[in-house]
């Protein structure tokens, strides 16, 4: 058993798992398998399972909104891996096989078909279900991006000349609008926030990333709530804003945003709040672990709970977790970092930028569409941004961001 | 051990920089990798195999020695 001072903060024991012990790892996106891996590279020469609710070999997602979904990358080359080096993890892959239930305190997990499988360790690593808008499901045209069927399926709708409408302002419905203009789509992008992004990167960045948009031709609706999705014989026909506008759509994508997906940890005996409520080591429970998405950790240089959506905290955080199932005791305090790519525009962010703080301008110059902004609250640097200058954003976020501690928000 | 990077998947993120300097760069024009060292030495391996693990785009191939 390994000796800690949690401070108060690490509420769970740890549960060594031996070399010989069953690591369950529910969810095998970037998160459950990065741990998977991990594991193994750091010795774990037990059994190892991942049940994922996917029937496809573990893919990534970014792409899915914009070389998949532009059709420029077949689906797979989105794979994460090829199928020799997932057979060299030596795991138990279970596809198509979702898991419906968890016994924390037992460490058992019930799939859909019935089976129920013991860990040692239980991962959950089941990542996002997509918010939908009300009156979607029964109409054909609306889709939601967030799996690969999702996007193979959208794809086929995306010919030139098709009138697409876009709902949500964030990092998917930018990327989603960008990727539709540049196969030639009539795109109108409708949100409820004020500017693309403005939400993340506040009004400053957002306003330019929005005149980015209308630029290349998208019809921006922002600042515009949806009032109802309207249809013909089973077809979506458009968008209905709440000031009473009508965008007519032959196709819609939903992207309003996502939920963690923890409807099938119901009764568990986990806390559940905004995600699966973990300590500052990612821990669950005596023995149960949450990574990527759907994990809601306390991030000791905050000293307050950070559930991230992004891509970077799904492999970053699974290696935290993997070495903590093998007896580390490792806190998970990183600085959350995410990209998007819309059109030419390459965008970085680490650190915390938000909405509350003032930007300035570091390097290059926003006229030039190339430059990098540091984000300040109360005087202290709390975020870095890049935008088409990735490393000049890294070489700053090297000397203005340190982990731990962020400055608090 | 030897490395390999793929310029097309890389999306700049610079975390292989952040772990393991001695091995990876960027671009100054776009942030895309470069590969200072493709057969490091065994004090690298380790930053290497973390890089590799944590890029979010999984352009970092390592082949370790049969």
């Amino acid at each position: 058993m390994c000796q800690r001072d949690d401070g108060g903060i690490s509420t769970y024991k740890p549960r060594l798992v031996t070399a010989s012990g069953h690591v369950l790892i529910v969810g095998a996106s970037a998160a459950g398998l990065s741990t998977a891996e991990a594991l193994r590279r750091n010795g774990h020469q037990g059994r190892l399972t991942l049940l994922d609710a996917e029937p496809h070999l573990p893919y990534d997602r970014p792409p899915l909104s914009k070389q998949v979904l532009a059709g420029a990358w077949e689906p797979e080359r989105a794979r994460l891996r090829g199928q020799a080096q997932l057979e060299a993890l030596g795991a138990e892959f279970a596809r198509g096989e979702p898991a419906v239930a968890l016994d924390a305190a037992e460490r058992t997990v019930t799939t859909a078909s019935g089976r129920v499988l013991r860990g040692d360790a239980v991962v959950i690593a089941t990542g996002l279900t997509p918010c939908r808008l009300p009156g979607q499901d029964g109409l054909a045209g609306v889709h939601v991006l967030r799996g690969l069927d999702d996007a193979l399926a959208l794809r086929a709708l995306l010919t030139a000349g098709t009138r697409l409408v876009v709902v949500g302002e964030g990092v998917l419905g930018g990327e989603i609008a960008a990727t539709a203009r540049g196969l030639g789509l009539e795109v109108t992008l409708a949100g409820m926030g004020r500017a693309v992004l403005g939400d993340q990167l506040g009004d400053e960045i957002g306003g330019l990333l929005t005149r980015t948009h209308a630029e290349r031709g998208v019809r921006l609706r922002l600042g515009a709530a949806v009032d109802a999705l309207t249809g013909e014989a089973g077809q979506v026909t458009g968008v209905r804003l709440a000031g009473g506008e009508l965008l007519p759509a032959d196709a819609v994508v939903v992207a309003v945003g996502c939920r963690p997906a923890t409807g099938w940890l119901e009764g568990s005996g986990l806390t559940l709040g905004d995600g699966v409520e973990c300590d500052a080591r990612c821990r669950a429970a005596e023995g149960v672990y949450a990574v990527g998405d759907v994990a809601s950790f306390v991030h000791e240089g905050l000293g307050r709970r950070l559930r991230l959506e992004n891509r970077t905290n799904a492999t970053e955080q699974a290696q935290t977790v993997a070495a903590n199932i093998l007896g580390a005791d490792r806190p998970y305090a990183p600085i959350p970092y995410f990209w998007t790519d819309q059109y030419d525009v390459k965008i970085q962010a680490h650190g915390l930028p938000s909405p509350a703080a003032e930007v300035a301008i570091a390097e290059g110059d926003p006229e030039q569409r190339r430059f990098a902004a540091l984000y300040r609250e109360d005087g202290r640097v709390t975020g870095v941004l890049g935008w088409n200058m990735p490393k000049q954003a890294r070489l700053l976020r090297q000397r203005t961001l340190t982990t731990p501690p962020l400055p608090p928000t | 051990m030897k490395v390999a990077v793929d310029e097309d998947k890389c999306c700049g993120a610079g975390q292989c920089v952040l772990i393991a300097p001695e091995v990876f760069d960027q671009r100054d024009d776009d942030g895309i990798v470069i590969l200072l060292e493709p057969e490091p030495d065994a004090d690298q391996h380790a930053a290497v195999r973390e890089s590799a693990a944590v890029c979010p785009a999984f352009a970092i191939e390592v082949i370790e020695e049969a």
